[in-house]
Formats: structure tokens, C-alpha cells, sequence
């Protein structure tokens, strides 16, 4: 009796999801319309799969190849399996990028999200200019990261670079930026929050603009002030557009190159002792300066975990923000 | 309890006034004008110091002033053999324009397909470009992909720099986006009806339809593969570089002589800086409406 009743209602369910399909057959049963409607789909995304396959899969998958072999430039490639995992774990240099790396995303993402939140709030309200405000906030952009770095790397100079000439005047002594951890790893964020900061701030603005002003309007009239408003509304409200831009920024942050490299004009050592040397200035530093392929290829095995673990961290991190009531 | 209930509407007006939270204050036009100069200031900075003279440039205190040298400075940078600016230039401006053509055409079809047709394994594989688009193949792949150019025999040519950036996933999901939006179904449907083909309807109905998202996307992929700076390193000689590989080399070899590189620098941005200017407005408009939808 009870197998009865439940069998009635699935077979019911099944049936509306069958018919369409019988009908979706084609009323016109020509055949270059019906390849046409068949086949031409996959053309239209084949040229877009086609070059995923070549630079996409195959890099990822050979990759992972070679990271399990000795390759080096001279000689043939020999399979060593997990060898260069276990050299790896044991390598200073590594661990030393991967902690330049954390370190400079850290500082340079925290202030650089917290300051656009606070820009787009500011460039949120009732102002004349404000194309020219949102324009003037988004020029960084334009430049390009070598511009950016090559500007920076001057201002920060010892000897005649702006920054330490205005510090002068405070009675602090020229400091050698490209010297120590923390000096170095402050000029590359700020190079960093410089270029991406406004861009950020106009992603949140974006996101702001859509939140609904009446809900704004209740709060006053409940006497929320502005402060209140921005944490109990702004804020919960931004949330996906938040975990956006973590996300963009974690890729970005982990992945920094440029600005380093160009720090130390064009050099991928990072530094006499490696203090700003990041994991990609690594990758080619290895593969491409001592040409240790399979060593290379591990090391950016191990990039992509990084950049996974920072995404999941900061995934639930992001996730939390305003998500306590 | 009377006077409570007298005072209150009056503290009410005045508080919501007060509290009204679009209300800009002076310290907000204060602070956003601050931000402003000082996203100018390093633009500025660069153009001072690439129309001063050498010796000027590490001038203490620093010239705040632009000078004279400008043109001098560029024929310097032109004349500096060992850099390949010239080349460097124009082999930006080919790989650029190549690949931002190529990713347009590539994700305006891709696009039209997932926004507007039905296939078997749609989302599936819709779905594999988004997870794809979280990985940073062109950093985590250089190894493979040298070999592959090194067996190619293409090293040190323009299309090793090409045709890894075909590959843009943020492309597809954007176009499938703007044409989910922009090209009603209705639409599709009646062309159809009409007795058009599927590549007729992209050419006569999705195109003209999309074509603001174009613009946004064209725009994004120009800015981000004029800034391409580890691939080109890699895969490029000094003697056919990109600009930025060009600049890179400058630093290197001129690191002291500051007017040259600034110079060189800000040669470098002007053609993004002609787009800014050019299609500022769309820049905006286009990062605001992709942040929403994503």
C-alpha cells in the first residue's frame, strides 16, 4: 500500500521532464538545420576549449610531470617520483619565499581592502565631481606594474629618493628600503595598495549602489548612526562583492612578481639575502636562471596549493564579516 | 512623560539631518581630494623627472617642477641600442592588439553559445571555466609551457606571447553574462523561425546587441596584456622584448640614470593613458557592471 503511494507522485514527476525533449526533436526535420542546431554550439565554443587544452590542461598536467623528475638543462630527464617534493620541504629558500610572500600579501591586501571600503563609502556620497572623483581614484590603474615599480624603487631610493628626504625632515635617518624584511616587504605593499586600492574601491562602490537607500532611510529614522548604518547594513549587504575581491587579490597577492623583481632592478634573488624574494621570483629563478626544470615545476605545484589554502582561508574569513548578528 | 513626548519629533528632525549618511562632510571631500593627488602624484613624479636632465633627477631636494628635457630624454631613450625600446613598443602594441582581438572574437562566440543556445554539457562546461578561472595558469605553468615553445622553435618570437593569453575565462563569463542580458530569447527564437542560421543570428542579432560588452572587454584585456611582465621575461630575448621587458632591461643596465628611465617608463603608459582618457567613462561604467554581476 505505501510503495504504492510512493511510486504514483515519482512517475508523475518523470513524465513533464520527458515531454519537451520528445518535442524538442524538431518540428523542421531538415538536416543542416538540425546540425545546425546540434553542432554548431560546440563550434562556438570549440576555439576557446581548444586553446584550454594546449595552454591550459597540458601546462598544469605536465607540470605536475615534471615536477616529478631530475630535468635539467643539460641531460635527459630522469623520473625521481617524490624527490623534489622531499627536497623541497627541507629547502630554506623556499620557505623563505613563502614567508616574503604571505608577509607582503598580508600587508599589502589588509589595509589596501579596508581602505577601498572606506574610499567607496566616501565616494558613495552626494558630491559634485563625481565622475571626476571615481576617474581620479581608477588612474592608477592605468599605469602600467613595471611603471608603477620603476616610480617606487626611485621615490624609495637611499640616497636622493623622495621618501627618505621628507622622513629627513621628521629627523629620521635615510633608510636602505631594499635592505631589511620589514623595509622591503612595506615598500613592495605600498607599491601594491598604490596600483589597486582605488580599483577596489570602486568594485565596493559598485556593490553599494545597489543596496536599497530605503533600508538606509529606516535606520535613520530609528536613529542608527551613519557609523551603525555602515556596519549593520553597508557591510552584511557587500558581502559577496567583499569575498570578490579577497579572492581576485589573493590570487594576485600570491602570485606577485613584478614589483619585487623590478625593486632590485630586474634581479630574481630578492634581495643579498633573499628578504623580498616571492615564490614566483623563485619559479624563475630556478627554471629559468639555473635551469632546473623539474625543481621549477615543483615549486609551482606548491604555488597552487598556496594559492588554495589562501583562497579557502580567506574564503571563510570573508564570509564572516558582518555575519555576526 | 509629557516632555519626552514633546522633544522628540524636534531631536528627530535634527538628528536625521545630521545622521543623513549620503551627506558629504567636508573631512570626506578633504579626504577624497587627498586620494586623488595622491593617485596623481607618481604620474606626475615620473613626467618631472623624465624632463629633467640626469643630474637633476637625484637632485636633494627633490625638483617638484617639470623641466625641459623632455624631448632630449626621449631621443635618448630611442638612441640606447642595447635596449630595443623601439621594438619593444611596437611589439607590445602587435601582441596587445592581437590578443585583445582574438579574446573578443573568441568570447563573444563562446559567449553566444552559453548564453543563448541549448547543448548537451552547457553548464558543465561553463562551469569548468569558472573553476579554471581561479587558476593563474600563464604564473603556474611557465615550465611546460617554455617547452612547449622551445619544441615549437618559437622562443623569442611574438606568438609565444600571444597565444597563452588567448586563454581568458573571465572573457567567456563575462560575454555569456552581458549576452544573457543583453539579447532577449525571444529574439533568437524568431530569427530562427525566420530560417537563419545559428552564425547568421551571432552576425545580425548577437553582435550589435553586445557590443557594449565588447567595448568593456576589449578595454580590460588591452590594460592587462600591456602589463604582462614574467611571461615575456621568460620566453622573450632582449633583442625582440615587449616594453615592459624593455624597461626592465633599462633598469638594469642604466640603473642610475633616472631621466632615461623615466623617460622610458613614461613612454610606456601613454598608450594606456590615451585609453583612459579616451574611454575613461566606459572604464568606470564597465568595472562597476561586471563587479555586480559577479
Amino acid at each position: 500500500m505505501s510503495l504504492h503511494v510512493e511510486t504514483g507522485p515519482r512517475a508523475d514527476a518523470r513524465a513533464p521532464g520527458r515531454r519537451p525533449r520528445q518535442g524538442g526533436r524538431g518540428p523542421r526535420g531538415r538536416l543542416p538545420a538540425m546540425f545546425d542546431l546540434r553542432v554548431t554550439p560546440y563550434l562556438l565554443i570549440s576555439p576557446y576549449f581548444l586553446l584550454f587544452a594546449v595552454f591550459g590542461l597540458f601546462p598544469l598536467a605536465f607540470t605536475f610531470w615534471t615536477s616529478l623528475q631530475k630535468y635539467e638543462l643539460a641531460g635527459d630527464a630522469e623520473f625521481t617520483g617524490l624527490d623534489n617534493y622531499v627536497k623541497l620541504m627541507s629547502d630554506g629558500d623556499f620557505w623563505n619565499a613563502v614567508v616574503n610572500t604571505v608577509g607582503i600579501f598580508v600587508l599589502a591586501t589588509v589595509p589596501q581592502l579596508v581602505l577601498a571600503l572606506l574610499l567607496a563609502n566616501a565616494l558613495n556620497k552626494r558630491i559634485r565631481g563625481r565622475l571626476f572623483f571615481r576617474m581620479g581614484v581608477l588612474i592608477p590603474l592605468v599605469t602600467s606594474i613595471v611603471a608603477v615599480a620603476v616610480v617606487f624603487t626611485q621615490l624609495y631610493g637611499r640616497d636622493y629618493g623622495m621618501i627618505n628626504w621628507i622622513l629627513g625632515l621628521f629627523g629620521v635617518d635615510n633608510i636602505a628600503w631594499q635592505n631589511e624584511k620589514w623595509s622591503s616587504w612595506i615598500a613592495i605593499a605600498t607599491m601594491v595598495d598604490w596600483r589597486w586600492t582605488g580599483y577596489n574601491a570602486i568594485i565596493y562602490l559598485a556593490g553599494m549602489q545597489t543596496i536599497p537607500r530605503d533600508l538606509y532611510e529606516a535606520a535613520s529614522i530609528d536613529g542608527a548612526s551613519p557609523r551603525r548604518q555602515f556596519w549593520q547594513i553597508t557591510l552584511p549587504m557587500l558581502r559577496p562583492i567583499i569575498v570578490f575581491t579577497v579572492f581576485v587579490s589573493t590570487i594576485g597577492g600570491l602570485t606577485l612578481f613584478a614589483e619585487p623583481v623590478l625593486f632590485n632592478n630586474g634581479r630574481m634573488d630578492g634581495g643579498s639575502t633573499g628578504q623580498f624574494q616571492t615564490v614566483a621570483m623563485y619559479i624563475v629563478e630556478q627554471g629559468f636562471r639555473r635551469f632546473e626544470y623539474g625543481y621549477a615545476a615543483t615549486v609551482a605545484w606548491m604555488l597552487f596549493l598556496l594559492i588554495l589554502v589562501g583562497v579557502l582561508i580567506n574564503y571563510f574569513l570573508a564570509r564572516r564579516i558582518g555575519g555576526a548578528k | 512623560m509629557t516632555t519626552i513626548t514633546q522633544t522628540r519629533p524636534r531631536v528627530a528632525g535634527r538628528v536625521r539631518d545630521r545622521r543623513d549618511p549620503f551627506r558629504a562632510t567636508p573631512l570626506t571631500k578633504a579626504a577624497l581630494i587627498f586620494t586623488v593627488l595622491l593617485s596623481i602624484f607618481p604620474i606626475y613624479w615620473m613626467i618631472v623627472i623624465a624632463s629633467r636632465t640626469t643630474a637633476q633627477a637625484v637632485d636633494v631636494p627633490p625638483p617638484l617642477l617639470p623641466g625641459g628635457n623632455l624631448g632630449e630624454n626621449i631621443a635618448r631613450v630611442f638612441a640606447t641600442e642595447d635596449a630595443h625600446f623601439v621594438t619593444g613598443l611596437t611589439n607590445s602594441l602587435i601582441v596587445t592588439s592581437t590578443v585583445t582581438f582574438s579574446v573578443v572574437v573568441i568570447s563573444t562566440l563562446a559567449g553566444f553559445a552559453f548564453g543563448r543556445l541549448r547543448f548537451r554539457g552547457r553548464n558543465l562546461l561553463l562551469g569548468s571555466i569558472l573553476i579554471t578561472m581561479m587558476v593563474p595558469i600563464q604564473q603556474m605553468g611557465v615550465v611546460p609551457l617554455y617547452q612547449l615553445m622551445v619544441n615549437l622553435g618559437w622562443t623569442g618570437s611574438l606568438q609565444a606571447v600571444i597565444l597563452p593569453f588567448l586563454l581568458n575565462g573571465f572573457g567567456v563569463f563575462l560575454m555569456t553574462q552581458y549576452t544573457e542580458q543583453a539579447v532577449p530569447q525571444e529574439l533568437v527564437e524568431a530569427a530562427r523561425v525566420d530560417g537563419a542560421s545559428t552564425m547568421r543570428i551571432y552576425w545580425n542579432v548577437v553582435l550589435p546587441a553586445v557590443r557594449p560588452g565588447m567595448a568593456v572587454l576589449a578595454l580590460q584585456t588591452f590594460m592587462l596584456n600591456w602589463n604582462e611582465f614574467m611571461w615575456p621575461l621568460i620566453v622573450l630575448t632582449p633583442e625582440n622584448p615587449t616594453v615592459q621587458v624593455s624597461i626592465a632591461f633599462l633598469t638594469g643596465q642604466h640603473s642610475t640614470d633616472y631621466a632615461l628611465i623615466f623617460t622610458g617608463t613614461a613612454l610606456s603608459v601613454l598608450p594606456l593613458i590615451i585609453v583612459f582618457i579616451a574611454f575613461g567613462r566606459q572604464i568606470v561604467g564597465g568595472l562597476m557592471e561586471g563587479a555586480v554581476k559577479a
